[in-house]
């Protein structure tokens, strides 16, 4: 079991990650201590080289984590007929306790990692660093949250064992079993309906007056924030079902096979690009009072605040389409 | 233009080889002038050059540019406005081998993402400048000293910077390309750059281009002798 | 100021430096491209077969019945297939004689199987690809054709000739390459079995989501069956495959940790030259970030067209040359393999792990030679 490759390269991937981040993390902390911008010294144009190296090392860990988020999904998804009763990732992810943890900490973990590269980005327009102490907190801070997730995907993948009889997502994903699942999924739809479109209409609407008017910028981005669990939710409860055609059919990782045309892609990625820049947006709120950000500081909300519009609006699009264009009609239930 | 306030450039500090290369300078280079810098080997002025260029940062002392301090500006602020402000020639050229002439004069343009078509033709406008178009896709390896210096030169303008840098620039020329190099030097006065030549060539300290000598000794400047 | 000719321009650098250097990169290339190509080797053939098992055992009895004696597989009595067929949500019981036959002349073993079309054709017999090689040795390459007679020695000592009716077609290779398939009556003549006995039982039951509690309802019948189901062996065949696989690049990994060491030496290595045009390149106004920027896309560079090339390779290699390399790690012992031609398939999943085994593993050990690279102070040339 431990020898598949895709495990294999999922254990890679997350050593090599939390090791390049604890080593961040460990520099960050030089920094935070003997950081001095005005002074000439040799330690300060070494520790100012060294913010490079740190840049450098977090921007290919996120790349990594969204292609291991990614890559997690589908190996669980490729190991399910190895698993009694699991007919996708849904059910490999439940055949131990540590699957869906380490799911939902590595979605946890790539918005932590986005949000800190755009505090990052904003820090390096700044001709004085004013960030600097803060990014490197904020980066120790992160940093036991990677270790877990190595931990707990490690715990779930080395845990794997065949035999062990589990539940496809037909049985996880549906009103009859007594599960968080099954309480989320069978939340009324017109509830979930009514809360996704209050959340996505009030990110787009908040944005939009952040983008032109320069207001509200705290309100959109807990708005985007909140935007994203209610939008998975809505993937789960109803939208989902319009693309697969069944009204039973809740699963949310079903719509990233070939057979739904892998549209399960555009729909997370949207939404993990809405949440992070709406969340970046916001993170770098607090710093608008700094001189040397004044001039960069709104240019670089708008741009994340009108990523983050076009990406919900593209997922509301998708999703649209899948409801119209679907041969179902759920006015019956 | 430039202002040097009580600059100190130490490097390896703390260290048994510690040395201090500038020791407390002040110096205010003007615009549209030029200033030679003068002084044996050892005397500082090559990290002076480096300093006033915004290639380096000194250990204490503030710089001022156009007005504004930027003794402490990170390193990516400080290249941005280098790129901009300043033209360099070094002693030895330091050209690229491998790649034609033209292309070496290109790449210093190359980070701010000009239009490649924009961008060439203004290099070979330098080219033409200084008589060297037809040598526009040689290999640098091809070129005489010379062309070379002349290809250094179109290098530095690449950028149309207000501030020339030239480090020993006739220490492998003959007299005759020295007296060359100073006409040019005198050109690109006359069309409003300021000028900042280090050498202890006397063709070049002594030249009627030249405004202003400073003389450098173990890192200071020498007082000037009462004429 | 646009970013994208501001990339534009430093790719073109970027390859004229690594054109000018081509030596070093070369070396670096070939290595990089020989890794891919054998954990990408690996990977296709695994999953090729994986494939082609599944599609084979598509027609596989959902539930096949054994009897056990003292841990043996043993005779079945027809009267339990009779008691079988009255569980609630089998559709059909069928008995199967099948069993090895060994031929002493070339130390084969063949599976003899009854077959109901030749129930009429006693005497007759179809073969599959590897018994047609009975004959051949080193010296003679006589094949068995069509109309030729095979003789088939018999629990009591007489041989039974038996005429090649039909050779099975070779795209079935991969599971009838030693099957021969003869008459009830003849099979019973070879192996003396009673004619109200049989090899196993196979099912077919209606409904897939019952098979278990069929399974478990046969087994309270006769506690001396053994049921076995379609998914269990689709299951184990995934999972020897898998840990085949998983096995191999374990112990390739000796030659992987190699490469990315001679990748992080080639990274730190800068040769006098390369240090030089570095700092060439800062002191004429490049930016740490410009130099880490042309870095990125020489990885990109070279990591590409390793991939792409080894790529290629283990798809040839695999798909048309039949994985000549280590085909019989991956596949087992046996004398008569069947030359089967696996139908190349390859998913984007095993590209991406493939990307995650080696493209990334690379990058992270330039990273830091990279930067160190990078960070060469601007002014070192005037220093020289």
């Amino acid at each position: 079991m431990m020898f598949h490759p895709g495990i294999l390269a999922l254990l890679l991937g997350s050593a090599l990650t939390t090791a390049m981040l604890c080593y961040c993390a460990f520099e960050g902390a030089r920094i935070i201590r003997s950081w001095d911008i005005r002074s000439g010294s040799r330690l300060q144009l070494a520790l100012e080289r060294r913010t490079y190296l740190i840049s450098m090392a977090m921007s290919y860990a996120l790349g990594i984590e969204l292609l291991s988020l990614f890559l997690f999904i589908y190996t669980a998804d490729s190991l399910s007929p190895l698993f009694v009763g699991a007919m996708c990732a849904a059910g490999s992810l439940n055949v131990n306790d540590f699957g869906y943890p380490a799911l939902v900490l590595k979605i946890v973990d790539f918005l932590l990692a986005g949000v800190w590269l755009i505090v990052n980005y904003t820090d390096n327009k700044a001709s004085d660093y004013p960030l600097i102490k803060v990014k490197y907190g904020f980066l120790i801070l992160i940093t036991p949250f990677l270790v877990a997730e190595t931990l707990v995907q490690s715990a779930y993948l080395l845990g794997l064992k065949p035999d062990i009889i589990t539940s496809c997502c037909g049985t996880i994903f549906t009103t009859d079993a007594n599960t968080v699942m099954s309480g989320l999924i069978g939340f009324p739809r017109a509830l979930s309906e009514a809360a996704l479109y209050i959340s996505v209409g009030a990110t787009l609407l908040l944005g939009t007056v952040f983008y032109l008017k320069g207001k509200g910028g705290y309100l959109f981005s807990i708005s985007a924030m909140v935007s994203f669990p209610i939008s998975i939710l809505a993937l789960i409860t109803f939208i989902s079902l319009y693309f697969y055609e069944l009204p039973t059919h809740h699963c949310p990782f079903c719509i990233l096979h070939p057979e739904y045309g892998y549209v399960g892609y555009p729909l997370y990625i949207s939404l993990l690009a809405g949440a992070v820049s709406g969340m970046g947006a916001g993170a770098v709120m607090p710093f608008h009072k700094i001189k040397s950000l004044a001039g960069v500081l709104p240019r670089i909300q708008k741009r994340l605040a009108l990523v983050s519009i076009l990406s919900f609006a593209a997922f509301m699009l998708i999703s649209g389409c899948g409801i119209l264009f679907s041969h179902l009609s759920l006015a019956a239930y | 233009m430039i202002h040097l306030q009580n600059i100190h450039k130490v490097f390896n500090a703390g260290r048994p080889n510690e040395f201090a290369a500038i020791r407390g300078v002040n110096l205010t280079i003007d615009s549209l002038k030029a200033t030679a810098l003068k002084g044996p080997s050892g005397s500082g002025k090559t990290t002076l050059l480096s300093i006033l260029g915004c290639m380096a940062r000194p250990t204490s002392g503030r710089i001022t540019l156009k007005e504004r301090e930027i003794t402490s500006l990170p390193e990516r602020f400080l290249t941005d406005i280098r790129r901009k402000t300043f033209g360099f020639m070094f002693q030895q050229f330091h050209l690229i081998k491998g790649i034609t002439a033209i292309e070496n004069v290109m790449i210093p343009a190359y980070p701010d993402g000009e239009k490649h078509s924009v961008l060439k033709k203004r290099a070979i406008g330098l080219l033409d400048l200084l008589n060297l178009s037809h040598k526009a896709s040689a290999k640098v390896e091809w070129l005489s000293g010379g062309e070379a210096q002349r290809i250094a030169i179109a290098r530095a303008l690449i950028n149309d910077p207000d501030i020339i840098i030239a480090d020993e620039p006739t220490a492998h020329l003959d007299t005759h390309l020295s007296g060359e190099f100073m006409e040019i030097m005198s050109r690109l006065k006359a069309q409003g750059k300021t000028l900042l030549i280090a050498s202890h060539d006397p063709i070049v300290y002594l030249s009627d281009v030249i405004d202003r000598i400073v003389d450098m000794r173990d890192g200071m400047i020498c007082p000037v002798d009462a004429p | 100021m646009s970013a994208i000719e501001k990339q534009r321009h430093i790719i073109d650098f970027m390859l004229s430096s690594l054109w000018r250097r081509k030596g070093k990169n070369l070396s670096l290339v070939v290595v990089y491209t020989f890794v891919i190509f054998l954990l990408a080797s690996i990977m296709f053939f695994s999953h090729a077969i994986k494939k082609e098992a599944g599609l084979i055992l598509k027609d596989a009895p959902e539930i096949m019945v054994q009897r056990l004696v003292a841990g043996r597989q043993s005779f079945i009595p027809d009267s339990y297939a009779d008691a079988i067929r009255k569980i609630k949500g089998v559709q059909s019981v069928s008995p199967r004689l099948w069993g090895y036959y060994y031929d002493g002349q070339n130390g084969a073993n063949y599976t003899l199987m009854a077959n109901d079309d030749l129930r009429d054709w006693p005497g007759d017999i179809l073969i599959g690809k590897g018994v047609t090689l009975r004959r051949a040795t080193a010296t003679d390459n006589t094949i068995i054709k069509k109309n030729d007679s095979i003789p088939f020695k018999t629990y009591d000592g007489a041989y039974l000739m038996l005429k090649v009716k039909g050779i099975l077609p070779a795209a079935s290779a991969l599971v009838t390459s030693d099957l021969v398939l003869v008459s009830e009556s003849d099979f019973r003549k070879i192996f003396s079995i009673a004619t109200d006995h049989a090899t196993d039982l196979v099912l077919q039951v209606g409904n897939g989501k019952e098979l278990s509690t069929i399974a478990a309802k046969i087994t309270q019948l006769y506690p001396d069956t053994r049921p076995i189901l379609r998914t269990e062996i689709l299951r184990t065949y995934d999972a020897v495959f898998d840990w085949r696989a998983g096995v191999i690049i374990v112990i390739l990994s000796g030659a992987f940790f190699a490469f990315i060491i001679l990748a992080w030496d080639k990274a730190t290595g800068l040769s006098a030259e390369e240090k030089r045009e570095i700092g060439i390149l800062k002191a004429i106004g490049w930016e740490t970030s410009d130099i880490l920027l042309m870095k990125f896309w020489e990885g990109a560079a070279l990591s590409l067209s390793a991939f792409l090339m080894g790529i290629l390779a283990a798809y040839l290699h695999i798909f048309l040359t039949a994985s000549a390399l280590f085909a019989p790690v991956l596949k087992g012992w046996s004398v008569l393999y069947p030359d089967f031609r696996l139908t190349p398939f390859v998913s984007p999943y095993e590209i991406a792990i493939l990307f995650f085994l080696t493209v990334i593993p690379y990058t992270v050990a330039t990273i830091a030679p990279s930067w160190r690279s990078a960070t060469i102070d601007p002014d070192s040339v005037m220093r020289t």
